[in-house]
């Protein structure tokens, strides 16, 4: 869907900051660009857009050379949402999302009518709309911003630190609605960061870019955490990259049995079968049932958590369904390493 | 001392005073035309120009030696120069004022233009606004309370210096002042003067009121 190809960036004041790039970007896929500052990132995502020109090379998106179109037409049909939003202040929330439609002329009725549909669609009520952007907290106007790029149903979505200036809380809330979003509208996402969990999280393909523009890895997550291309990689990825591997694989494959009874500890559950704490004697702690779809990492870090070393296992409803120990959990953690990392 | 308060209180409230040709109510109308006139031709010219200059980047540093070049310039000498060159006219006037003027102008436009905030015309850009349309639906709305602020100043200005039409022999407030230094008539001097600077602070409270009610839905 993107591609680049040979692609180099000089400033004016001479330093590179892409260096002879060729990368293809996945149509319908979350391609994450990460690296430290300076490495090139950025600039890479504002060339698809032509906010920067590269030096040479060229860029395609679904197959066209960005730079033989008209820059402004070009923008309008390629979403874009940065830092702090970069929302107008002077315009309401439901102007703000109308920008593109307006600009490309549909007219004052049928942008307003789509921007209140996008409203809803990023999690804001009809209310917020008639709000100015200074009225919302940091994580609404990133919504806004958010809703303000899809507002032409672009194919194409450039995000240039999106999540970079909101607190650790409302970051994963707007994660996991950027994921259930995705899954809706399958578009092709850019995705600029330089927090690792973060391109873990929502990466197809993550790239990984070293000062001086140089690009280092391209590879899904699973791919780059077992199997780093080099020191520097491994670095970036940091010390628990085992751990941020367990992050991508599920609970699903790990064998279950019935809860035991007469132990020191007992597994209480309610009248429908839900647990609601480990009980010995007087003493009580809690318990965090997990469903098949959560993490092997979650489920690791339940198991050393728990009392009895075993987890509790519940269906979509909340019912307990069994037990699973921490040697099960373990032995599945060591044997997704080996496989993600003997996969060719 | 109290005499002289008492006879510029008995000058300023007489309906004598006020009524005629050389009354103070058409005195005031032709001083406000003076200045008016005067700061929308300055308007005319620094808008343009610090819009531009605040839009492009470029001739930043016209658009800021500017405002010293205002403080510096000599109104009364420029008012005789062009009256040397170009015979007995307002126009002496018009020039000087407009002088006087567009510096406060062009400095608050390219200020209110550089306070936008990068981020925002950068996504105004990235979302596919050309240029003009950045210009005019982004940075000069942003920018609008900073252009007011330097229309409002202008205007201060002019009207506080619009007493030299009366140098060159025109009317105006300046008329009490350069007609009472000449007959030695102390409270005509004082009569003018107080009026000069009534008009001012009210022009400028009515304009502030204005400025706040407009921009009342900004933050900063």
């Amino acid at each position: 869907m993107i591609q680049f190809d040979a692609v180099h960036k000089r400033f004016p004041n001479g330093t590179t900051a892409v260096h002879d790039l060729t990368l293809n970007m996945a149509e319908g896929g979350v391609t994450v660009l990460v690296g430290s500052s300076g490495c090139g990132k950025t600039t890479t995502l504002r060339m698809i857009n032509r906010m920067v020109e590269p030096t040479s090379g060229t860029i395609r998106v679904g197959g066209k050379d960005v730079t033989r179109q008209d820059a402004a037409e070009l923008r309008r049909s390629i979403g874009y949402v940065i830092q702090q939003a970069g929302l107008f202040p002077h315009r309401t929330v439901l102007d703000n999302i109308a920008t593109v439609p307006l600009l490309l002329g549909h007219g004052r009725r049928k942008a307003r009518a789509r921007a209140a549909e996008l409203l809803e669609t990023v999690g804001l009520t009809a209310e917020a709309g008639k709000r100015y952007p200074h009225q919302l907290s940091g994580g609404q106007q990133q919504r806004v911003g958010v809703a303000r790029a899809l507002a032409a149903d672009p194919p194409v979505l450039l995000m240039d630190e999106p999540f970079g200036a909101v607190d650790p809380v409302v970051r994963a809330q707007l994660q996991d609605e950027l994921l259930r979003l995705q899954r809706e509208l399958s578009k092709t996402i850019v995705f600029v960061t330089h927090d690792i969990d973060e391109a873990v999280r929502l990466g197809d393909r993550i790239a990984i870019f070293r000062t001086g523009g140089h690009l280092v890895q391209c590879a899904s997550p699973t791919e780059l955490l077992a199997r780093p291309a080099d020191d520097f990689v491994a670095d970036f990825l940091g010390a628990e990259r085992g751990l941020k591997l367990l992050s991508l694989k599920t609970l699903a494959a790990v064998p279950q049995g019935p809860a035991p009874e007469g132990g020191p500890w007992d597994l209480v559950l309610d009248a429908a079968n839900k647990p609601l704490h480990w009980a010995s004697g007087d003493a009580e702690l809690p318990v965090r049932p997990l469903k098949d779809d959560d993490s092997l990492l979650s489920a690791l870090n339940e198991s050393i958590a728990s009392p009895t070393g075993l987890i509790a296992r519940v269906d979509a409803d909340g019912v307990l369904t069994g037990v699973s120990s921490r040697d099960d959990i373990h032995q599945h953690a060591g044997q997704a390493h080996t496989e993600a990392r003997v996969a060719a | 001392m109290y005499e002289l308060f008492k006879n510029l209180g008995s000058w300023l409230t007489s309906g004598a005073q006020w009524s005629g040709s050389d009354g103070i109510a058409h005195r005031l109308a032709e001083h406000l035309q003076y200045s008016l006139l005067a700061t929308l031709v300055a308007a005319a010219i620094g808008l343009p120009l610090g819009l531009l200059i605040g839009h492009t980047g470029k001739g930043a540093f016209l658009a800021i030696n500017l405002a010293s070049f205002g403080r510096a310039l000599p109104t009364v000498g420029l008012v005789v120069l062009v009256f040397l060159a170009g015979g007995l006219s307002m126009l002496p006037v018009y020039v000087a004022l407009v002088a006087l003027a567009v510096p406060a102008i062009v400095t608050n436009t390219y200020a209110g233009m550089t306070a936008v905030d990068a981020g925002v015309k950068d996504a105004a850009r990235g979302q596919g606004m050309r240029g003009h349309q950045v210009l005019f639906q982004v940075e000069l709305p942003l920018a609008l309370p900073l252009i007011m602020t330097g229309l409002r100043l202008a205007l201060i200005q002019v009207v506080a210096t619009a007493t030299i039409a009366a140098y060159v022999s025109f009317g105006g407030l300046g008329r009490y002042v350069f007609d009472g230094l000449a007959q030695r008539d102390l409270v005509q001097v004082l009569g003018g003067a107080v009026l000069v600077a009534v008009v001012a602070v009210v022009l400028d409270v009515l304009l502030s009121t204005l400025q706040r009610f407009l921009f009342r839905h900004r933050t900063a």
